[in-house]
Order: C-alpha cells, then sequence, then structure tokens
C-alpha cells in the first residue's frame, strides 16, 4: 500500500485518507450493498432456523470459485452458479417450522462435504498456482473494481425486490406453517425461493468477506437485532444498522493496520453480538431467569405461568 | 403491490348471519380412504348456525382426518361434504381452522399481534407500501380488527411480547384470535385443549362458547378428552372403529355407548352439582410441548 496510511485523532483527516484511492471507495460500496442485503436476507434465515443451511451454501463459494478459476470463467459467476445449485439441491428437502422441526440437516451436511470435496478436487487440478485461494475463503477489499459494485447493486436489487415480494406470505409460512397452507400460501415453493435468495446474498456477499466469514454479516446483525426487538420492521432496520457499522468499521479500521479485513469485520461482528446479548441480559435482570430448564441450565423453575 | 385482492377484504362490521344459507356443516355418507386403508365409512353429521360440536374418539379413528375432509384438504371415497352451502374448497374463505399443534418455542422472537396480523395479510404478496388515503384507512381498518379480536380472546396484556415467552394458553389464545381475524362463519379446531394444564382447558373451552355465542360463529372441534368441554357443548359426535355417532350430550355420552364405541368399560358419572364426568376413557398418548423441553 502506498503512502502508509496512518490513524490520527482529527476524524475528517481519517476519512479524507481513506478514500483517498478508488479501490478503497469500491470497497466501501460494495461492502455497504452486501451489507445491506446480507442484513435482510439474514433477518429471515435467523428467523427460520436456516443458519446452518446458510453456511452450507457459503461454503459452496469456495468449489463455485475454484472451479471458475480451472474452467476460466470469471469468478462471481462460479460464486452465483455454485450457490444456486446447492439451494435447490437441499431446497426440496428442507423444511423448518417453528415447532417440532426437522430439518434435513443431513442432506445439508452432505452438500456441504461434497461441495468442500469438489473445491478441494478443483484446487488440485489447477496447476497454476492459485493466488487467491485465501482471499476466496477470508476475502479481500483489494480487488473490488467499479464494475463489480455494479453487478452487486443489480444483485442486491432483484434479491431484495424478490424478498419483498414474497415477504407476508414467506413470514406466515415461516411461523405458522400448517395455517398458512391452509390459507393457500404456497409453502413448499416459498422454501426453495428463500433458498434462492439467501443463496445470491451469500454468493454476493462472499465477494467481500470471503467464503468463511459470511456469517458475520449474515447472522451476527440480525441476531443481535432480533434479541434486541420482536417487531419486524424495526429489527430490519436495526439489522441494516448493525451490519452497516460492523462493514464501515472493519473496511476502516482494516485500512490502517496490518491485519486483514476479515478478521477485523468478523471481530467487530462478534463483539456487537456479545455487547448485545449481554445487555438484553442485564436489561432483563436475568441473573435470575438465565439458568431456568427452558435454556438448558441447571435450576430448576422458571417464574412464568404455566403452560 | 396486489393489496386490493377481494378475497383478503374483510366486512367492517359482524356480517348478520348467517351470511350464507343453509346449516354451517353438512356431512352426508362420507367415506375416507387413506392409503388404500379405510379410515372410517358412512360418518354423517350437520353442524347448524351457532352450533358448537365436538368430535370424540381415541386416537387413530380418524379425528383429525374428518376435519380436513370437511377443508377440502383430503379427497372423499364416497358420499358428499357441503359447507356453509358450498363445496369445501370454495367456502375457505369463511373458515377459520386452528390445526393439531405444539407450542412456539421459547426462541421465536415475533410478537403475537403480529402473528395475528398475519390471519388477516399473510397471504398478500409484495408489502404493504401504497401512501393513498383508501390504503391508509384500510391499514388502519386492519390494526383495528386485530385490536378487537385481540380483546375478544382477552390476549391484550401479553400480545405484544414474544410469542415463545408466552404459556401454552396465551399462545392458544392468540392462535384463537388468528383464526378468527378474518370473521369467519366457521371455526374448526383441531385438538384446541392438547397440551394446556387444567385451568387453561377449561377457560380455552369457556372462551370458544363465548364466541360461539356473542359472534355467532359455529365451532366445531376435535378432542379426545371431553370433560372439559361437556359444561359448553350443544351436541358431540363419536368416532370409533370406523363408525360414528352423534347426537346431544346426555343422549350420546352414556356407559352403554361409549363402552360399546370404545369397545372397553367406560363409565359416565354425575357430580353433584349434575355434572358429567367420563372416567376410564382410554387417554391418547399425550403428545408434549416441546417448549419446556431441554434444547439438546
Amino acid at each position: 500500500m502506498t503512502g502508509n496510511p496512518s490513524l490520527s485523532l482529527d476524524l475528517v483527516s481519517d476519512v479524507r485518507q481513506l478514500v483517498a484511492f478508488p479501490f478503497m471507495v469500491n470497497a466501501l460500496e460494495a461492502g455497504t450493498i452486501v451489507a445491506v442485503l446480507a442484513a435482510i436476507v439474514g433477518w429471515y434465515m435467523v428467523l427460520r432456523r436456516q443458519s446452518f443451511a446458510g453456511h452450507t451454501l457459503a461454503v459452496m463459494a469456495f468449489p463455485g470459485a475454484a472451479g471458475a478459476a480451472l474452467a476460466g470463467l470469471p469468478t462471481a459467476l462460479g460464486y452465483y452458479v455454485a450457490c444456486g445449485a446447492a439451494a435447490l439441491a437441499m431446497g426440496g428437502r428442507s423444511r423448518p417450522t417453528m415447532r417440532g422441526y426437522r430439518t434435513e440437516t443431513a442432506t445439508i451436511g452432505t452438500v456441504q462435504t461434497v461441495g468442500l470435496a469438489a473445491g478441494y478436487l478443483f484446487l488440485s487440478l489447477n496447476t497454476e498456482v492459485l493466488s487467491g485461494f485465501e482471499t476466496l475463503l477470508f476475502g479481500t477489499f483489494l480487488g473490488v473494481t467499479q464494475n463489480h459494485v455494479l453487478v452487486l447493486l443489480a444483485v442486491a436489487v432483484v434479491a431484495l425486490a424478490a424478498l419483498a415480494l414474497v415477504a407476508r406470505p414467506l413470514l406466515f409460512a415461516t411461523l405458522d406453517r400448517d395455517v398458512a397452507e391452509a390459507s393457500g400460501v404456497p409453502a413448499g415453493a416459498l422454501d426453495v425461493g428463500f433458498l434462492l435468495i439467501l443463496s445470491v446474498a451469500v454468493a454476493a456477499t462472499s465477494q467481500v468477506t470471503g467464503a468463511l466469514l459470511v456469517f458475520a454479516l449474515l447472522v451476527a446483525p440480525p441476531a443481535a437485532a432480533q434479541a434486541i426487538t420482536v417487531r419486524p420492521l424495526p429489527g430490519l432496520v436495526l439489522s441494516v444498522a448493525f451490519g452497516l457499522v460492523i462493514v464501515w468499521l472493519g473496511l476502516g479500521v482494516a485500512y490502517f493496520s496490518p491485519y486483514p479485513v476479515g478478521f477485523w469485520t468478523t471481530a467487530f461482528a462478534f463483539g456487537l453480538y456479545v455487547v448485545v446479548r449481554v445487555g438484553v441480559f442485564v436489561g432483563r435482570g436475568g441473573a435470575r431467569a438465565a439458568w431456568t430448564t427452558r435454556r438448558g441450565g441447571w435450576v430448576v423453575a422458571s417464574p412464568r405461568a404455566g403452560s | 403491490m396486489n393489496d386490493a385482492l377481494p378475497a383478503t377484504t374483510f366486512p367492517a362490521a359482524a356480517p348478520p348471519r348467517p351470511a350464507t344459507p343453509g346449516p354451517a356443516v353438512s356431512v352426508s355418507q362420507v367415506a375416507v380412504r387413506l392409503g388404500g386403508k379405510e379410515v372410517f365409512t358412512g360418518v354423517e353429521l350437520t353442524v347448524g348456525r351457532g352450533e358448537f360440536l365436538a368430535v370424540l374418539g381415541p386416537n387413530g379413528a380418524g379425528k383429525s382426518t374428518l376435519m380436513k375432509a370437511i377443508l377440502g384438504l383430503v379427497p372423499l371415497a364416497a358420499g358428499t361434504i357441503s359447507v356453509l352451502g358450498r363445496p369445501p374448497t370454495q367456502s375457505r374463505p369463511s373458515v377459520g381452522y386452528l390445526p393439531q399443534r405444539r407450542g412456539f418455542d421459547g426462541g421465536t422472537r415475533v410478537r403475537g399481534v403480529d402473528l395475528v396480523r398475519l390471519g388477516l395479510d399473510g397471504t398478500r404478496w409484495g408489502i404493504p407500501v401504497g401512501i393513498s388515503n383508501p390504503a391508509r384507512e384500510r391499514r388502519r381498518a386492519e390494526r383495528r380488527r386485530v385490536r378487537e379480536v385481540i380483546e375478544l380472546v382477552d390476549a391484550a396484556a401479553y400480545a405484544h411480547r414474544a410469542i415463545g415467552e408466552l404459556s401454552g394458553g396465551e399462545q392458544q389464545r392468540l392462535l384463537i384470535a388468528q383464526a378468527l381475524v378474518r370473521r369467519p362463519e366457521l371455526l374448526i379446531l383441531d385438538e384446541p385443549l392438547d397440551g394446556l394444564d387444567l385451568p387453561n382447558q377449561a377457560t380455552v373451552a369457556a372462551l370458544l362458547r363465548r364466541i360461539c355465542v356473542e359472534e355467532g360463529v359455529s365451532v366445531l372441534l376435535v378432542a379426545h378428552d371431553v370433560n372439559p368441554l361437556l359444561p359448553y357443548l350443544d351436541r358431540v359426535i363419536y368416532l370409533a372403529a370406523g363408525r360414528a355417532v352423534a347426537g346431544r350430550v346426555k343422549e350420546v355420552i352414556t356407559t352403554r355407548n361409549l363402552s360399546s364405541l370404545y369397545g372397553s368399560p367406560i363409565e359416565v358419572l354425575r357430580t353433584g352439582d349434575g355434572r358429567m364426568v367420563v372416567i376410564g376413557q382410554p387417554e391418547a398418548p399425550h403428545v408434549h410441548s416441546h417448549r419446556h423441553e431441554r434444547p439438546d
């Protein structure tokens, strides 16, 4: 990096340094786009208890990118194709519901393993030294071009529009599947549809955070938001705000520090989640309530009314 | 987007009942086969307007299947079913349905009021963004209806808390509100008292009776334990061993009838204050709510 940036107490000068180079501006734009996308799609994912499916889709970015590199195609294309294919493979098998849910975790786990193995195979078949291997897994903000940003923006707009279209039936089917189906909501089609939206969000986010660190943006912001509020709209707004804070802080601090951006975004996401959980715990006077049977603790009874 | 679907609108005030002619449910000589096995045959049943009727019987007798047939979710092998004077599939918008269920687990981070609201607009595509006066007026009317129905089931005190934090009885009241929010003419409930403790069984049974009387809604429910319902029922229908016996509570619930239906000795006793109690009824294996289990 040219001109060794250094942090000062002058915030204006810090920001000016931050946006001095086009690559950094691109990275901030890309990060902002995926933060919004991941926070909103992730809100549904956390509510639907599909974090494992989300993680599997994220891992699929690895074989996708390795395969694309092997075939001489753009890496981004590999991300979308592999994630979409995995979503379809899992789509018919996962049936998340709020009560007594028996998500097909075995199917998801199998898909994940096959994907990882395929990725490793593609890597070993590739005779050229794959320079971006680490980038693939742990993300970068150096290689983001203006084109990338435009593609990300288009993808995010399409994914969010699709999610807006199904927003209420999807929420209904998530919370109350039997009643939703009896009222005519196509819950099975929505399962597959949501996994496809999720795969797009994951593929887009992977390009900034890397395949393994997608969760910094996909899980932490919505999980923290849902711990704070049970209202849908404020929850979504809060989730987006958390996502933006994590990305901007992560990119900003990484710019001035020798450590990678993936580490910083994940560290901020984790820190935020911990602070929120502790804050909610203390706020509810939770020391007494926390170790009740419901949370899997040791103590005896919860003070709530009988079932 | 298509916020103005006629199927999702609801009358601003309770309509004079009945809105459609004929009995609420009319089941005639119905047989259902599932997977080649006959579940029941020759079932006759009529639910009059504003009646409160329970389908009773041992597990596996086909009570839930009969409800699904009435909702048009299972094909009939023989006979006809008419709901609110129409075929079951056409009458669905006027029927509230509460399936057999376990509770929401403690981690469900959605408010009861949002759940009730989904009963009203959960089938609509798109997000409500209309800023025209009719659109805003409609949203206000919907919020009013949600408040109204929550007050009807006495759930106002906890409707704004996360549904997962509520007790089974409180959850059940909110789910009943959800089933009522579109002003159905018929309410079908599958084991609404299952998984509730005794005081809650009594209050939910009383609530259903009150809805039946005050709102003029015909109520048809499935139960395996008749005792909490006995004070409130108009009529019962017993399903056992593939056949059905229907009639007034006092005619059907007798020691001789029940013992013959269940094929095991059952006694119907009268308490000092004239209430009936059924003793020796083979209890269905109790399905416990997952809410109180430790997470693995």
